[in-house]
């Protein structure tokens, strides 16, 4: 197919590469260099895509981030991606993308009605329709509203690409490779700082590439490439294309997504699709260039309607057309180069200048060139559906209000200019303030709050000469505060046009009788008439306008649109454009994927995964895991057909009768030392620690200083200043910085360090009325009877060689121990216990059989200590001391602690002695109960208690002590189930507690 | 993301550090009679102010010490930062 919008000797892609590609279905070709935008406007295609609201046929408007509608669906390598900026796509052998917002094609679309019936359709539509009825929303809008609403459809398969986060330090960051921020960055790179250049497009050179300038007597894009070539060469730099620092943090920090395989067709195995750089620089350059405003005329949406700027780097950078017969509509002299260049590629473009008359050396090269100027003249309205084909035109009074006869004049494109915007997204962001700088009607940066400076067109200075100036010498200066060097460079000679002043004209009036929606806001359909509407209806806020409106909304940001919709509202509002003052702008300047955001942190990758030293052995032996918190641990382990009920029951069994074995490695364990550890244990746990023998262990309770349980566990003196202090699994490093808070900063005074030890220990609990024996067998020098080690006892012993500790402790409520062994001899410990155990029937249990036993028993464990119960709640009260101070011990004479009524931990036996209850089950004593229902307490935790053969649960209960014996109904409302209860003691097994002391 | 000067390790970023509200609050001593308004002030009232504001920070993953850190609530810029027994102000 032949690109018949191909210009054959200027440009910049690379003509020797054809690439095929299809859009909506139909194969085209463009070249290596092109983007998706070029490519298809070398094959003469405008319509790519329906307005968001009105679904009017929409196509190119820029050539870059500054496209407000092109936007597709893009299908690459198997996979999918909506909100794609056409202009910004570059082509790859095999594109597929498809247009969005229409159904069911772009040509066809029957949304279109909404154009016929924008009557019904004004600004604050869907606030003042879909309100009422109230009930029909969920029903019926809103499936609606969603259909018809959004740029594309999100993928719902997984992402197979890989993302990469990076982090980066630097002295100087510079956003943008255009002139100013190729200066700044050379000038300071010289001067021997660590200099970052990231340029969002994949050419460097910004303007360079496209305007009419001579630097150093060689053309713009050939000083720029020698500047970037040098730049590469240095150590101290690092260059990047195809990244965009899209948001300005806290504290200089800055990030960049950089697309690192999106203009391939498919990224290699060890490259990431994207990369996301999080960058702290000492200083920053913003060189972000600006962005051409649209003067607004009617129907300036049709396809066909471009930015000057964009027509001109269509030629120059892709040697591509937008048009054959192009209208210049300008009120400025930048516009001027778009119409010389149609001029050198035999095209004879018309110029509509709205100012009265201009001599600038680039007006009197047009004209010398005997291009048509039309002085005085205004686009009243572009003619045609799917792309311009005419345009009504007109002579406009010298105040701008009337027009005179309109005549109307055959034309493919029209390309609009109403002067410059300086991109102050970045600089806004970074906490800066802005100033209205009257000479160009646009913001620019003010007094930096950050440590950035904006140089360039984003500040404003549109001249070559003085952009070079400054750059070059802001780069030496703040380079030299950072590396104290003196290398300055010298400043360039260059050339350049001058221009003459811009008229200050912006929106051509409507002429009599016509309604011609003229836009503002491309990408959401905002048009003047929705601003003067809401402006009607009472919006003054600018920002409360933005909202009712959506002006400058959604990915476009306004970047086109914000300031003709401030032009606007001050207008009408008989204010100046400061006055209003603008929206905020907001990170991302341009969409980023999710994918670049998350990075690396998918799945299992998303937290660390910790295991224990014995996990090798427990994956052979069948176990299942299950996550506790950042832990896998053995839930239980599988024999043939088994499910977790039948396993962890036989597993239970197995403990109450003979004997078992539970990894608890992942207990939190810190050490506690130093000459006053006994008195800090005395003011962190609620039981008295003063008196505790070494080579004891004893059970404590902490809280938080409002009273609440915080934890528990078990602390061993081990030496004189010496304590081995356990933790649950979950507040594990919680309570080591509890600890740390208090001894930092609360008792500095008391002589004690704690230091984490959990990953030096690996541990094993035995439990079972064998588990003795056991024990005798696996160390026979140590004396482990009732009288040598007895309940709550510690010592050091010899397991074959090796150094263990046994804590004579129990969770499961049987006679049992805790053996502990360096981290390294865990699986050797593990596989001895294992190993000697055949003898007595052990068998290993996990977390599923543990907690059974511990419920059974009615010892309390999360579920319980769930940070809304104190220690009443949980019938720990014994254990809080009477006669000494401790964290937390003031907040317990609250009123509402000592009600007599107050909630109680109980135990929980269906009727029927068979059925399950839900944990999280509420109490209640009428099952028929008028809603809502009072709940008198909840199921905390469950279990199948293998003494007793059949459930059993624990509750937290109001007024629980008085309650044993009452019944109940337990009803979980999302299990849909109702169960008569009887309420029993929380101690179903072994209430006196022999078993743990035989 | 902020960038904080922690007094032992030097400039860190703020996903090294754990938030720890309020420098200037003084726990009770022990043992000593106190009304519940007193209490109660310690262990809920905070302050909001917009402006300085001395907190304190723990450096959870680097040196695991609590500093204070003297920051403008609204801006976000740091003034300074402390050890903690350092007495500040």
């Amino acid at each position: 197919m032949v690109q018949n919008y191909r210009l054959d000797k200027i440009g910049l892609v690379n003509r020797e590469k054809k690439l095929s590609f299809k859009f909506n279905g139909k194969k085209y070709f463009g070249y290596e260099g092109d983007t998706l935008a070029s490519a298809l406007i070398a094959n003469g295609v405008h319509l790519v895509g329906r307005s968001f609201k009105y679904h009017r046929p929409r196509g190119f408007f820029g050539a870059g981030v500054d496209e407000p509608y092109a936007i597709v669906q893009l299908y690459r390598n198997g996979e999918t991606e909506p909100n794609v900026r056409a202009t910004e796509q570059e082509l790859f052998e095999g594109l597929e993308a498809k247009s969005v917002n229409c159904w069911p094609s772009v040509n066809f679309d029957i949304g279109a009605i909404n154009n016929f019936l924008n009557i019904f359709l004004p600004a604050g539509f869907y606030y003042k329709t879909f309100m009422w009825p109230r009930s029909f929303w969920y029903r019926i809008y809103e499936p609606f509203i969603r259909k018809a609403a959004g740029f594309g459809v999100a993928s719902k398969e997984h992402d197979k690409e890989r993302y990469e986060h990076k982090y980066e330090y630097c002295d100087l960051l510079i956003a943008g490779s255009g002139p100013s921020g190729l200066a700044s960055a050379y000038a300071a790179a010289k001067n021997g700082a660590r200099v970052i250049l990231a340029e969002d497009k994949p050419r460097f050179g910004g303007s360079l590439l496209t305007s009419d300038v001579s630097i150093n007597n060689q053309s713009g894009k050939e000083w720029a490439d020698n500047i970037i070539t040098e730049l590469k060469g240095m150590t101290n730099v690092t260059v990047k294309n195809r990244a965009q620092i899209f948001g300005y943090y806290d504290h200089n920090m800055l990030v960049m997504s950089e697309r690192v395989t999106d203009h391939l067709p498919k990224s290699d195995e060890f490259t990431p699709k994207q990369r996301l750089w999080y960058i702290r620089a000492k200083q920053v350059v913003i060189s972000s260039g600006s962005i051409e405003r649209p003067i607004v005329f009617g129907n300036n949406d049709t396809p066909g309607v471009v930015l000057a700027s964009a027509a001109k780097e269509y030629m120059k950078v892709y040697g591509v057309l937008v048009g054959k017969k192009p209208i210049v509509f300008t009120n400025n002299d930048s516009a001027y180069e778009t119409a010389i260049e149609f001029k050198k590629n035999n095209i004879n473009p018309i110029v509509l200048d709205s100012r009265q008359d201009s001599n600038s050396e680039i007006v009197k090269e047009a004209k010398s060139l005997g291009i048509d100027i039309k002085f005085s003249h205004v686009v009243v309205a572009a003619k045609g559906y799917k792309k311009v084909k005419s345009c009504d035109i007109a002579e406009i009074s010298e105040d701008k209000q009337n027009l005179n006869q309109i005549k109307n004049i055959e034309c493919d494109c029209i390309c609009v200019s109403g002067f410059w915007t300086p991109t102050i997204h970045l600089a806004s962001q970074s906490g800066g303030k802005t100033k209205f700088k009257e000479e160009i009607d646009a913001f620019v940066p003010d007094k930096s709050k950050q440590k950035e400076v904006t140089l360039g067109s984003a500040n404003g200075v549109f001249t070559l000469e003085e952009t070079l100036k400054t750059s070059f010498e802001k780069g030496f200066e703040l380079s030299k505060e950072i590396t104290n060097n003196n290398n300055s460079q010298q400043i360039p000679k260059v050339s350049e046009k001058k221009h003459s002043k811009h008229d200050k004209f912006w929106c051509v009036p409507l002429p009599k009788g016509k309604k011609y929606k003229r836009f503002l806001d491309f990408q959401n359909d905002v048009a003047v008439s929705d601003i003067e509407l809401a402006i009607r209806e009472g919006y003054r806020s600018i920002e409360h306008v933005k909202r009712y409106t959506t002006l400058g909304m959604a990915t476009d940001q306004g970047k086109t649109s914000n300031l003709n919709g401030l032009q606007l509202v001050s207008n009408i509002e008989n204010k100046v454009v400061p006055a209003v003052g603008h929206t905020t702008f907001r990170p991302p300047y341009t969409p980023i994927s999710i994918g670049a955001i998350v990075g690396r942190e998918i799945g299992k990758h998303s937290k660390p995964t910790r295991k224990s030293p014995m996990h090798n052995w427990h994956e052979k032996n069948n176990a299942v895991f299950v996550d506790a918190g950042v832990w896998l641990r053995p839930r239980y382990y599988k024999r043939g057909n088994e499910g977790l009920f039948e396993a962890s029951k036989r597993e239970a069994e197995n403990v109450r009768k003979n004997v078992g074995v539970c990894d608890v490695t992942t207990l939190g364990k810190i050490d506690v030392k130093g000459p006053d550890a006994a008195e800090f244990l005395n003011r962190v746990y609620t039981n008295a620690w003063l008196k505790l023998p070494v080579g004891k262990a004893r059970y404590g309770v902490m809280l938080r200083e409002d009273g609440i349980v915080m934890d528990d566990g078990t602390t061993t003196r081990i030496s004189e200043n010496h304590y081995h202090m356990t933790t649950t699994t979950a507040q594990a490093a919680n309570v080591l910085s509890h600890l740390e808070y208090y001894l930092q900063l609360v008792w500095p005074e008391l002589d004690v360090n704690v230091v984490s030890t959990t990953e030096q220990w690996a541990g094993a609990a035995i439990a079972g009325p064998k588990s003795r024996d056991l024990l005798q067998k696996l160390f026979p020098d140590t004396d482990v009877s009732n009288e040598g080690l007895p309940f709550m006892g510690f010592v050091e012993a010899n397991l074959f060689g090796v150094n263990a500790r046994i804590f004579r402790i129990s969770f499961s409520g049987e006679l049992a121990y805790e053996v502990n062994v360096e981290s390294d001899n865990g699986n050797f410990m593990w596989e001895k216990i294992i190993e000697i155990g055949k003898d007595f029937d052990l068998q290993p249990y996990g977390t599923e059989a543990l907690s059974t036993l511990r419920i059974e028993m009615g010892h309390v464990a999360g579920s319980e200590l769930d940070g809304r119960t104190i220690p009443y709640d949980t019938g720990l009260d014994g254990l809080v001391s009477k006669k000494k101070d401790f964290i937390g011990k003031r907040s317990l004479l609250k009123k509402a602690y000592n009600e007599k009524d107050r909630q109680r931990l109980v135990g929980v036996v269906p009727l029927d002695k068979k059925t399950s209850i839900p944990e999280g089950s509420h109490l209640v004593k009428d099952p028929k109960g008028k809603l809502p229902n009072p709940k008198l307490g909840h199921i905390s935790a469950s279990c199948w208690s293998v003494e007793h053969n059949n459930p059993f649960s624990l509750a937290i209960l109001k007024d629980g002590k008085n309650m044993i014996g009452s019944k109940l109904y337990a009803m979980s409302p999302l299990k849909n189930k109702t169960i008569a209860v009887e309420i029993v003691s929380s101690h179903y097994v072994d209430p006196k507690g022999e078993r743990v002391r035989s | 993301m902020l960038y904080i000067k922690c007094p032992h390790c030097g400039l860190r970023s703020q996903n090294e550090f754990a938030y720890g509200g309020d420098a200037s609050v003084k726990r009770p001593e022990l043992n000593k009679e106190i009304s519940d308004q007193e209490w109660d002030e310690f262990v809920y009232l905070r302050k909001s102010p917009r402006g300085k504001h001395l907190e304190l920070w723990h450096h959870v993953s680097g040196c695991r010490q609590w500093i204070k850190v003297l920051r403008d609530t609204s801006t976000h810029e740091i003034f300074n930062t402390y050890k903690s027994e350092e007495k500040v102000g």
